[in-house]
C-alpha cells in the first residue's frame, strides 16, 4: 500500500482533470500531485484556470472528466463537506453577522466539538494570530488584515490535513501583504498540513512555496521548485512570466554565428532566452547592443536597448549607466542562454552550448544570476 | 443667503409635506376629535361626549369578536406566508430550467386585481360544484360550505390570504437572498455545514433586515384586509369573518354611526403603532444590517 500522507498531511492528486462549460474549455488534462506537507503554489495570470482548479480540489465545483484524489481516497463527486479540508477566499467570506469568536469556530460547532475543546482550541489559535482582543467584534469593525487573520483563524482551528488558499493576500496593502507571506509560511511550516495555495503574483509564489504549478490557458506549463522554474524554465511563456524585468526573448540568429552554429546542431529554429541579470558588458564582443533609453531604479538600472533587431533589457549597476545612442559590447555565461524551440515554446537541451559559443569568439562572461531581485508587483 | 436656503428647504419640502398633511396628519387628528363626539344626525350637530364612545366600545361584543378575530387571522397568515416566502425564495434562487416562468407565476397573485382575485376563489369554495368541492367529490366526500360554516369561514379567507402575501414577500426574500455573497455558503459548506445548517446559521439570520419589514408589513395588511372579506362573505356568518377594519367599514358608511366608527379607528392606529414598536424593539437586538 503506498503511503499518503504524513501524520499531519495528505497529498492531493489530480488525473486528467477538465473542466467545460458550453463551449468554453477552462480546464484541460491537468495531471499533478501536490505531495502531502508541501507548499504548493498555483500560479498563472488571470482567467489561467487555477482558481476553478482549486474549486474542484475544495468541491464547490466538480470535474467535467478526470479524478481527484486527496489523501488517495477519490473524492472527484465528494460534496465540500465531505472532504475535510479549510479554505481561504480571496474575499475572507466572513460571516457579516457573527463575532470574531463565532467565525473562527463555526466549523468546529457544525462538527459538533464540545465546547470545552471548542473553548481551549479558540484561545491556542487566536494566541498564535495575534487576535485576543477582538473576539467580540464583528468582522465589519475589523481591518482588512484582522480579517485575513480571522480567515486564517477559521482555516486552521479544524486543523485540517489540507488547505487552501484562493489568493488570500491580494486585499492587502504591499508591506502587511510581505509580513503575511512570511507568517504563512511559518504558519503551515509550524502546523504540517497540505497547503494548495492560488496565486497570480509571481513574487507570493517563489518566497512561499516548495513547489510551484504555472498554469496557463487551462494548462499546466510547468511543475517545478521556485529555484528551477526561475533556472530552467520549460517553456517561453514559463520564462517571461517570471523575473522582474521579464526574461529576454528572441529569434537565435540575433547572436549571429553562435546562434547559427546552435540552431545547425539543434536542428531547427531556435528562440534564445537571456534574463536580463545574466547579461553584462564586455570589454570586446561580437554583439552589441544599441542603447535606446536607461531605466534607473537606485541600485541598479535598467538598459534598453537593441541587439539586431530585436529588442533587450539589460541590468546594470546603477551607478554608471551607459549613455542613450551608445553601443556596447554584451557577454553573457553560457550556462545563462536558455533555448527554445521556435515553434512550441519548449526548451531544448544542447549539450554542447560552451562549445559553441567560445568557437565564435563570444567572451564568457560570469555567471550573472544572482539572487533573483524580484520586485513585488503593485495592484 | 442664509434666509434664502431655508426658504429653499420648505419649498422642496412642501409637495410631500402637503399630500402627508392632507391625507395623514390631518385625518388622523380629526379622527380623534370626532372619537369624543357624538354623531351628528339630521338637524342634530356633534355633541362633545367625552369618554362615552369609548365605553360603549369596551362593551361592544362586536368588536371583541373582530379583534379576536384579527388576532387568529395574523397569526395564522403572518408565519405561513413569511415561512412560505422564503421557501419560494430559495427555490427560485437556484439555477433551473424555467426559472423565469416559475418565479413569475409566484408573483402572479400579487399583480392580479383584487376583485379578480377573490371571484376566482369564490368559485372555488362554491359549494356543490366549486373546484373543491369537485376535487374532494372524486374521494367520495360530500357537498362543503367552506365560507359558510361560522367554523371555516375565517380559515377559508386565510388560504385566499396567505396565497396571495406569499409571492409579494418572495419578491423581497429574492432580492435579499441575491445580496448574499456566494461565497458565504461555500465557506460554511467547506466547514461541514449542510444545506439545513447554512439555512439556519447563514441565510436566516442575514434574511432578518427582510424579516423586519416584511413583517411590519404583514402585521399591517392584516388589519388592513377589507376586500377578501367584501367579496367572500361579507363578514358572516355572524361576524365569523369580519375583522376590524371590516367592521370599521360597516360601522362607519352602511349604519354610518361616524363616531363610533372613528372611535374604532383609534384604538386601530394605537395597536397598529404599538405592534410596529414593538416589533422594532423586539427584533432590533436580532438582526444584523450590513
Amino acid at each position: 500500500m503506498t503511503h499518503h500522507g504524513t501524520e499531519t498531511g495528505r497529498d492531493i492528486h489530480l488525473a486528467k482533470v477538465s473542466k467545460h462549460w458550453d463551449k468554453t474549455t477552462a480546464l484541460s488534462d491537468i495531471n499533478i500531485t501536490i505531495p502531502a506537507g508541501s507548499f504548493t503554489a498555483l500560479l498563472g495570470p488571470s482567467g489561467c484556470g487555477k482558481s476553478t482548479l482549486l474549486r474542484i480540489v475544495a468541491g464547490l465545483e466538480t470535474a467535467s472528466s478526470g479524478q481527484v484524489l486527496i489523501g488517495g481516497k477519490d473524492v472527484t463527486i465528494a460534496p465540500a463537506d465531505q472532504r475535510d479540508l479549510s479554505m481561504v477566499f480571496q474575499s475572507y467570506a466572513l460571516f457579516p453577522h457573527l463575532d470574531v469568536a463565532e467565525n473562527i469556530i463555526f466549523g468546529l460547532k457544525t462538527r459538533r466539538v464540545p465546547r470545552k475543546e471548542r473553548q481551549d482550541r479558540l484561545a491556542r489559535v487566536t494566541a498564535l494570530l495575534g487576535l485576543e482582543d477582538y473576539l467580540s467584534r464583528k468582522p465589519a469593525q475589523l481591518s482588512g488584515g484582522q480579517q485575513q487573520r480571522v480567515a486564517l483563524g477559521r482555516a486552521v482551528i479544524a486543523e485540517r490535513s489540507v488547505c487552501l488558499m484562493d489568493e488570500p493576500l491580494s486585499n492587502l496593502d504591499a508591506k502587511l501583504r510581505q509580513t503575511m507571506r512570511t507568517e504563512l509560511r511559518a504558519l503551515q511550516k509550524e502546523l504540517g498540513f497540505t497547503m494548495l495555495y492560488v496565486t497570480h503574483d509571481q513574487v507570493e509564489a517563489i518566497t512561499m512555496a516548495d513547489q510551484v504549478v504555472l498554469m496557463n490557458e487551462g494548462r499546466v506549463e510547468q511543475v517545478a521548485t521556485p529555484h528551477d522554474l526561475y533556472e530552467k524554465p520549460a517553456t517561453t511563456f514559463a520564462a517571461r512570466f517570471i523575473g522582474t524585468p521579464p526574461m529576454n526573448l528572441f529569434p537565435a540568429e540575433e547572436l549571429r554565428e553562435a546562434g547559427v552554429a546552435l540552431e545547425r546542431s539543434a536542428g531547427r529554429e531556435l528562440t534564445a532566452g537571456l534574463r536580463p541579470e545574466a547579461l553584462h558588458i564586455a570589454e570586446d564582443s561580437p554583439l552589441h547592443l544599441a542603447v535606446t533609453g536607461i531605466e534607473y531604479l537606485g541600485a541598479d538600472a535598467l538598459v534598453h536597448g537593441r541587439l539586431g533587431l530585436a529588442p533587450l533589457i539589460l541590468r546594470v549597476p546603477g551607478q554608471h549607466p551607459p549613455t542613450v545612442g551608445s553601443k556596447i559590447p554584451l557577454a553573457f555565461a553560457a550556462q545563462d542562454l536558455h533555448l527554445f524551440d521556435a515553434s512550441t515554446g519548449k526548451r531544448v537541451a544542447l549539450p554542447d552550448v560552451a562549445s559553441s559559443l567560445s568557437r565564435v569568439g563570444l567572451p564568457a562572461g560570469s555567471t550573472g544570476a544572482p539572487a533573483p531581485s524580484l520586485q513585488t508587483e503593485d495592484h | 443667503m442664509t434666509r434664502r436656503d431655508w426658504i429653499h428647504g420648505w419649498l422642496l419640502v412642501l409637495p410631500a409635506m402637503a399630500f402627508l398633511v392632507l391625507f395623514t396628519h390631518l385625518p388622523a387628528i380629526t379622527t380623534i376629535w370626532n372619537s369624543f363626539f357624538s354623531t351628528p344626525r339630521g338637524r342634530r350637530p356633534a355633541m362633545f361626549v367625552g369618554l362615552d364612545n369609548y365605553e360603549r366600545l369596551l362593551n361592544d361584543p362586536i368588536f371583541w369578536k373582530v379583534l379576536t378575530n384579527n388576532l387568529w387571522f395574523a397569526l395564522g397568515t403572518i408565519p405561513t406566508s413569511i415561512a412560505l416566502a422564503i421557501a419560494m425564495a430559495l427555490f427560485v434562487n437556484r439555477r433551473f430550467m424555467g426559472r423565469g416562468f416559475v418565479r413569475m407565476a409566484y408573483f402572479t397573485p400579487t399583480v392580479l386585481p383584487l376583485i379578480a382575485v377573490a371571484n376566482i376563489w369564490l368559485f372555488f369554495y362554491t359549494p356543490g360544484f366549486g373546484l373543491i368541492d369537485q376535487v374532494i367529490g372524486l374521494f367520495g366526500y360530500g357537498q362543503t360550505n367552506l365560507l359558510g360554516e361560522p367554523d371555516t369561514a375565517l380559515a377559508a379567507i386565510m388560504v385566499v390570504t396567505i396565497w396571495k402575501e406569499a409571492g409579494f414577500f418572495m419578491i423581497f426574500y429574492l432580492a435579499a437572498l441575491q445580496t448574499i455573497p456566494p461565497q458565504l455558503t461555500e465557506a460554511a459548506r467547506i466547514e461541514g455545514a449542510n444545506g439545513w445548517t447554512i439555512f439556519r446559521r447563514i441565510t436566516f439570520p442575514l434574511l432578518m433586515p427582510t424579516t423586519l419589514f416584511v413583517s411590519v408589513n404583514a402585521v399591517i395588511n392584516s388589519f388592513r384586509l377589507v376586500d377578501h372579506i367584501f367579496i367572500l362573505t361579507g363578514g358572516g356568518p355572524d361576524n365569523a369573518s369580519s375583522l376590524l377594519l371590516f367592521y370599521i367599514y360597516e360601522t362607519s358608511f352602511r349604519f354610518w354611526d361616524t363616531a363610533y366608527g372613528a372611535t374604532l379607528t383609534v384604538v386601530m392606529l394605537a395597536l397598529l403603532c404599538l405592534l410596529a414598536i414593538g416589533q422594532f424593539f423586539f427584533f432590533d437586538r436580532k438582526v444584523h444590517y450590513k
